[in-house]
């Protein structure tokens, strides 16, 4: 896991790269935009995939549905939370709570049909027709 | 005792500012000086919206001559069913002008200065001139501004400059009103996480199965409008992108076959709007400007500290005091003054903050409001502040400038400002 500031003194705006170890998405390089604004802790951080990919739980935009970014997050909570969030989608993507439906059918139909998908998608390839971008380490 | 040529309108105020209470503080001398201080206490309302109107008139009725009001809106037709200082004509014009001339009208005697633009347009030389704040605010970010502003202007020396905030705020039947003193009470920042964040419906439910029309509306906002329209950034007061969010929305509904869409609810998803109650502005409004009037005269004790107002079933109050956060970060720790010489590396200033008996900071990152000065934290960011670990102190910051220091060690930031041998 790692952290990249565009501007260092801007310490609300980064990049944070997920590199999961185990799992599906093992060997991946997963690249998310945070924005965190002016009335933190009080709003979540914004959080978004900066690439296209395979992943129930992330759209083709980059939208992420983690509960703690949005209806359960709370000013308790800080950036250690979200980050652990993050990395827990990659171990164990979510198919009850969707926001890439094909995706989301997939594993819940076939899992080793999605891991298939997964591989393919890292790789760059294309799955039903849709182009995905390479994000292998 | 009131004398016999008290205008009519004050009598009843003037029978409570010279007769002391059973309540009232055994020091407190009712009679011609408290209702003199009362007259010439500046006080200072921050909002002229759906609470503004009501604390403008109630502070004028209470008996305050000089009052100043800010606010940086214009009026809409939508507020005119509960501002009501303001009329169809006035649609376009400045809220807190026309709120300060209607109530200027009305009460002879009152002198309201209005002033239209940001809170933060104004710096602590006029916040100090007030005597009390009193705010009417519908935004978190704003509070804050003024919470931290108010806490940092508190000179121990000098007691006029504390300035006491009462603020109140409403949503819906809801509602709160709060006495701090900065620096001696719970702050706003203390507080800060007593506020729910507004409900949000999960991204995924908005994204698969929409159960509702707001859902729908979420759902244009937020993924339609990025798909189809992502170079345009949305103006949620552009009628064009609203209808835009509108008719997408509309057309998802059908799809799921919900009912209920409308143009206004389509605005009112996207702006966040929250049924104001003009009641429970009078409720709250009340409740913050009696606090004023005891605070400006002493008659009697204060709000210690937090009142909150439920009125969606059936009616609630509770008060209660709310505790400062020792670790708060805006009034747990105020800057310390520490004295460096300006040629010294921040390398070997930072060594020194371990041994300083002041400091004893071992392992310390630090920051200006601007800049990052040295970071150990993520590694990314250490490498990117290493250089100035080289650099003079007089060349990364300036002569009586305020740094941040946090450590591994404590949870709390340490705050210091630095001034030139």
């Amino acid at each position: 896991m790692k952290m990249t500031f565009p501007n260092p003194d801007d310490i609300l705006n980064f990049t944070l790269t997920i590199e999961p170890d185990e799992g599906m998405y093992k060997g991946g390089a997963f690249h998310f935009s945070f924005v965190v604004n002016q009335n933190f802790p009080h709003d979540p951080p914004k959080v978004k995939c900066t690439q296209k990919i395979y992943h129930p739980n992330i759209d083709l935009e980059g939208n992420v549905c983690l509960n703690i970014l949005r209806e359960d997050w709370k000013p308790v909570l800080n950036l250690n939370a979200v980050i652990v969030g993050m990395q827990f989608l990659f171990l164990e993507p979510n198919a009850s709570d969707p926001l890439n439906k094909e995706a989301a059918d997939d594993l819940r139909l076939n899992r080793d049909a999605f891991k298939r998908n997964v591989r393919t998608s890292m790789g760059g390839g294309s799955v039903r027709g849709v182009p995905y971008e390479r994000v292998m380490r | 005792m009131a004398s016999p040529d008290v205008p009519p309108r004050w009598t009843h105020l003037y029978k409570v500012l010279t007769k002391s209470g059973p309540f009232s503080d055994e020091d407190w001398v009712p009679g011609p000086e408290t209702i003199t201080s009362l007259e010439s206490s500046k006080i200072l309302v921050i909002g002229a919206g759906g609470l503004g109107c009501e604390i403008l008139k109630n502070l004028a009725l209470s008996g305050f001559k000089d009052i100043h009001v800010i606010d940086m809106d214009t009026i809409d037709i939508s507020n005119l069913n509960r501002q009501f200082l303001f009329r169809q004509a006035d649609i376009g014009k400045p809220k807190a002008e026309v709120a300060a001339a209607f109530v200027e009208r009305r009460v002879k005697g009152v002198k309201i200065t209005p002033f239209v633009g940001k809170i933060q347009d104004k710096d602590e030389d006029y916040y100090m001139q007030f005597k009390i704040i009193v705010c009417g605010l519908d935004s978190i970010e704003a509070r804050r501004w003024i919470n931290s502003t108010l806490v940092g202007m508190v000179d121990f020396e000098d007691p006029e400059s504390l300035k006491p905030l009462i603020d109140g705020g409403t949503e819906g039947f809801k509602g709160q009103a709060r006495v701090i003193l900065p620096s001696l009470s719970s702050c706003i920042e203390c507080q800060l996480d007593m506020h729910a964040p507004r409900p949000a419906v999960p991204l995924c439910t908005i994204a698969t199965i929409p159960r509702q029309p707001q859902h729908c509306i979420e759902w244009a906002h937020q993924i339609a409008w990025q798909e189809q329209r992502k170079d345009d950034s949305f103006d949620s007061d552009d009628l064009e992108h609203i209808g835009w969010v509108y008719s997408a929305a509309l057309e998802r509904a059908k799809q799921f076959q919900i009912p209920g869409i409308t143009f206004q609810m389509t605005q009112g998803v996207v702006k966040n709007i929250i049924p104001a109650i003009a009641s429970t502005n009078a409720v709250i409004a009340a409740a913050t400007t009696s606090e004023a009037l005891k605070i400006a005269t002493s008659c009697n004790p204060y709000l210690e500290n937090y009142m909150m107002y439920a009125g969606e079933e059936g009616v609630y109050t509770y008060t209660f005091e709310a505790e400062k956060k020792p670790d708060c970060p805006v009034c747990g720790n105020l800057a310390r003054k520490l004295t460096v010489d300006p040629n010294m590396t921040l390398e070997v200033f930072i060594e020194t903050l371990g041994e300083r008996p002041e400091a004893q900071l071992k392992k310390p990152s630090m920051r200006t409001e601007e800049k990052t000065l040295y970071q150990r934290f993520p590694p990314q960011l250490e490498e990117q502040t290493r250089h100035n670990l080289k650099l003079k102190l007089k060349e990364l910051i300036e002569d009586g400038q305020e740094i941040a220091v946090s450590d591994p060690a404590y949870t709390i930031d340490f705050r210091f400002r630095l001034s030139f041998q």
